[in-house]
């Protein structure tokens, strides 16, 4: 399998990129946090990406989905990306897909999904920065268990119908064994969401569990052996936030070079100064490298390998550095303009942040490569 | 089973049974490489036994043509080939300028005759090729080169002076950039090919900081050249140079995949020692090799792709440029920290311990990689003018 789009992905590409350029621009985004809008998103553009067949493309096709692969959710993620475009994409149709494919869960959530009308929202991170440990306790509880404890980061987590929670059943917070994943529907009693908006305009949920009681139906997966879809999440989601990081530091780059050629100063246009040339090339090498990386993560997941796991690794913490690389070079190649909030290069600083914290941040993933490497 | 799985299996087969084990093992040495030539002497006959093997099918140029020596492979098979061969670890088989930059220019703008009359013998190690590109005053202006070849009627007499002309000392026959006319300077200049051997070429080593005389000063006195080696028009060719150097940085980036952290990890490791969690015990150096290891395997997809693409003639032309500039600043990236994990150990410079000062030379020769081949400032005016097409200073 070469490492490049095949016909059909780049064909999906332009569909995605010409959808969301004319459906959820910049400006989509800007409405929404001008209008102090409660969701986040557009509710009608999730619909639409149902309507599209985007939100199946992880699904089997025996499920009804399209059946196709990280490749191609990555593709749409990319133009999710350069366009900012507010949506539950990536923690639904990425990671609650992922999480729940092939469990008994699967039937219960695919048809609403599929449908444009259920949001999901991922409750996995505890603390202020992503690690491994899960502490959030799920006791048994007559047919089901009760869930105690806080989730912070939830993505949509106020407005989402399902929340997928990664609980401890077995043994400490640090063990790798004893966790399990659980699909529970939001409005779970004992469950209280306070929503938080973030600097990039979205929001993030703080989630109190005061035991909520659920059904053992609600376990995806093994009890105690929930790593595994979790796990199936991570990688889903963490090549999907690559995916979207590219498309954010692309984004970013294309308006900083259209500005280089077009800004005057000294009666030139700016980008015929080798100062920033040379800035902007090296930019350009740095966006290439993180590029080949993430599509090569994509390929392993699609096809199954052992290897893609790593390459996960490498994928995120390459994309999150050349896109941080990319939103800070172009504020500054833009000057004064690059920080105002009436130009739009702002949004893209903002949104490359968040994603590059999103499940585990560079330094997290070179750590992860370290420990798999014996160092 | 498909036609390609079937190659990828009888590719294992025939390299499990012709693959020397000792060819198996990293190179460890410059000693190692193979260089073929007039003058080549076998390291080990393992490595003259791989190296036949290979050319007699057309496998030390498995994508140029079965005519002229090549295996004939297609893109795909190609790639399969490389992997079967990454995945045993296999030595190259032979190593040279012929097959890096002279051969693809050669496809490209070499007559029919000069086609079956040089590449097969660059595909079988036979010949050494060395590049008469740099002159004393045409570096990063190496349009500027003043090397004179007088048209003579059948022959071009060439006076002037080349440098940095790698390994000249040791090459058979030079691809050599001269000036055939004053009137434009890059439409001034041809492209010629002659024997080292021939009356009037001398070559004197320059040693440099690493301690190594890789590079040579070579001197032309009134050297006669038959027309009939001239490739491509004349005062064409800065088309062929371009083409070449093209190729030229694709080979130079790929020094930027090494052998990824590895070494570095186990170099560390080795001098270091762990902490009680099983950590390397210096925080920071740890950082910095994790970093470091994220941009060598995120290169390595970037090799692949860019090999990929450029099989496919998707590639942008001046992508080996960037390819150049990110590999070469890599392998000094990957230097530095060697150097880091050695500590002093690194620094012995003849100690039999450090096999002669193998990390020290080695660290220093890496300096050269963003100098050879176009600086890395050269490779970033060329993104920076001909794929992000800004404008002209």
């Amino acid at each position: 399998m070469p490492l490049f789009l095949d016909d059909e992905q780049t064909m999906l590409r332009d569909t995605a990129r010409d959808y969301l350029a004319d459906r959820a621009p910049v400006a989509h985004l800007r409405a929404l946090r001008d209008g102090d809008d409660p969701v986040g998103f557009s509710r009608d553009l999730w619909r639409q990406f149902a309507e599209m067949g985007f939100t199946g493309i992880l699904i089997p096709e025996a499920q009804g989905g399209l059946g196709l692969g990280h490749v191609e959710a990555g593709v749409v993620l990319e133009q999710i990306g350069r366009n900012l475009s507010p949506s539950p994409f990536l923690t639904t149709a990425v990671g609650a897909v992922a999480a729940l494919s092939g469990t008994a869960q699967a039937e219960r959530w695919f048809p609403g999904i599929l449908a444009g009308e259920t949001v999901a929202a991922l409750a996995i991170d505890e603390g202020p920065k992503h690690r491994d440990t899960i502490g959030l306790t799920a006791e048994r509880a007559g047919n089901g268990f009760r869930l105690s404890g806080t989730k912070r980061f939830v993505a949509h987590g106020h407005v989402a119908d399902l929340l997928i929670v990664a609980a401890r059943t077995a043994g400490n917070p640090a063990d790798r064994d004893g966790v399990t994943l659980f699909a529970l529907p939001r409005d779970s009693a004992g469950l209280a969401v306070r929503a938080e908006r973030l600097a990039d305009s979205s929001f993030a949920a703080h989630c109190t569990f005061d035991g909520v009681t659920v059904d053992g139906d609600a376990v995806v997966g093994e009890v105690d052996g929930g790593r595994v879809a979790l796990d199936r999440l991570l990688r889903a989601g963490r090549a999907g936030a690559s995916a979207e990081l590219l498309g954010v530091g692309g984004g970013a780059m294309d308006m900083t070079l259209g500005y280089l050629r077009e800004r005057q100063q000294f009666g030139v246009a700016i980008g015929s100064f080798q100062a920033l040339q040379h800035r902007a090339a090296h930019l350009y090498a740095e966006m290439e490298v993180a590029r080949a990386a993430v599509l090569k993560a994509q390929q392993l997941l699609d096809t199954g390998s052992e290897a893609a796991d790593e390459a996960v690794s490498v994928a995120k913490a390459m994309a999150a550095m050349a896109a941080t690389l990319a939103v800070n070079e172009s504020v500054q190649m833009h000057g004064g303009i690059g920080m105002t909030d009436d130009y739009d290069i702002g949004f893209f600083m903002k949104r490359a942040r968040s994603l590059a914290e999103l499940w585990g941040d560079a330094s997290y993933h070179a750590d992860r490569l370290a420990v798999a490497a014996g160092y | 089973m498909t036609d390609l799985e079937r190659f990828r299996q009888e590719t294992r087969d025939w390299l499990e049974a012709n693959c020397p084990q000792e060819m198996r093992r990293p190179i460890r040495s410059e000693k190692d490489v193979c260089w073929g030539g007039r003058r080549y002497v076998p390291a080990s006959p393992e490595q003259k036994q791989w190296l036949d093997a290979m050319a007699a099918r057309g496998w030390t140029v498995p994508d140029w043509p079965s005519d002229y020596g090549g295996g004939g492979l297609s893109p795909a098979e190609t790639k399969i080939l490389r992997e079967e061969l990454r995945r045993i670890g296999a030595r190259s088989p032979l190593n040279s300028f012929g097959i890096s930059m002279l051969g693809p220019a050669l496809l490209k703008y070499g007559t029919e005759a000069q086609k079956l009359e040089h590449l097969p013998k660059i595909a079988r190690g036979e010949i050494r090729w060395c590049q008469g590109y740099s002159e004393p005053n045409a570096g990063s202006d190496l349009a500027g080169l003043a090397t004179w070849a007088e048209d003579a009627g059948d022959h071009y007499v060439v006076t002037g002076q080349k440098v940095w002309t790698s390994y000249a000392d040791q090459a058979d026959w030079i691809f050599c950039l001269v000036r055939t006319s004053k009137e434009a300077k890059q439409g001034g200049i041809s492209f010629l090919l002659f024997d080292m051997e021939s009356e009037g070429v001398s070559t004197r080593p320059i040693l440099l900081i690493s301690g190594y005389s890789p590079f040579c000063e070579t001197f032309f006195d009134g050297v006669k050249v038959p027309k009939a080696n001239r490739v491509h028009d004349e005062n064409k060719g800065w088309d062929v140079a371009k083409y070449l150097l093209g190729h030229e940085r694709e080979m130079i980036s790929g020094m930027g995949l090494g052998e990824g952290a590895d070494t570095l990890v186990a170099g560390a490791l080795k001098a270091i020692g762990t902490d009680a969690s099983g950590r390397l015990d210096d925080p920071l150096l740890r950082a910095d090799i994790a970093r470091f290891q994220v941009r060598a395997r995120a290169f390595a997809a970037m090799s692949e792709r860019f090999i990929d693409e450029l099989k496919a003639g998707r590639a942008h032309p001046a992508q080996p440029s960037m390819m150049k500039y990110f590999g070469t600043e890599l392998n000094k990236d990957r230097h530095e920290l060697m150097m880091a994990a050695g500590g002093t150990d690194a620094l012995e410079w003849q100690s039999e311990a450090s096999h002669g000062g193998a990390p020290a030379h080695a660290w220093l020769r890496t300096k050269a990689n963003s100098i050879e081949g176009g600086t890395s400032e050269i490779q970033l005016n060329i993104v920076a003018k001909r794929i992000l097409n800004l404008p002209g200073a």
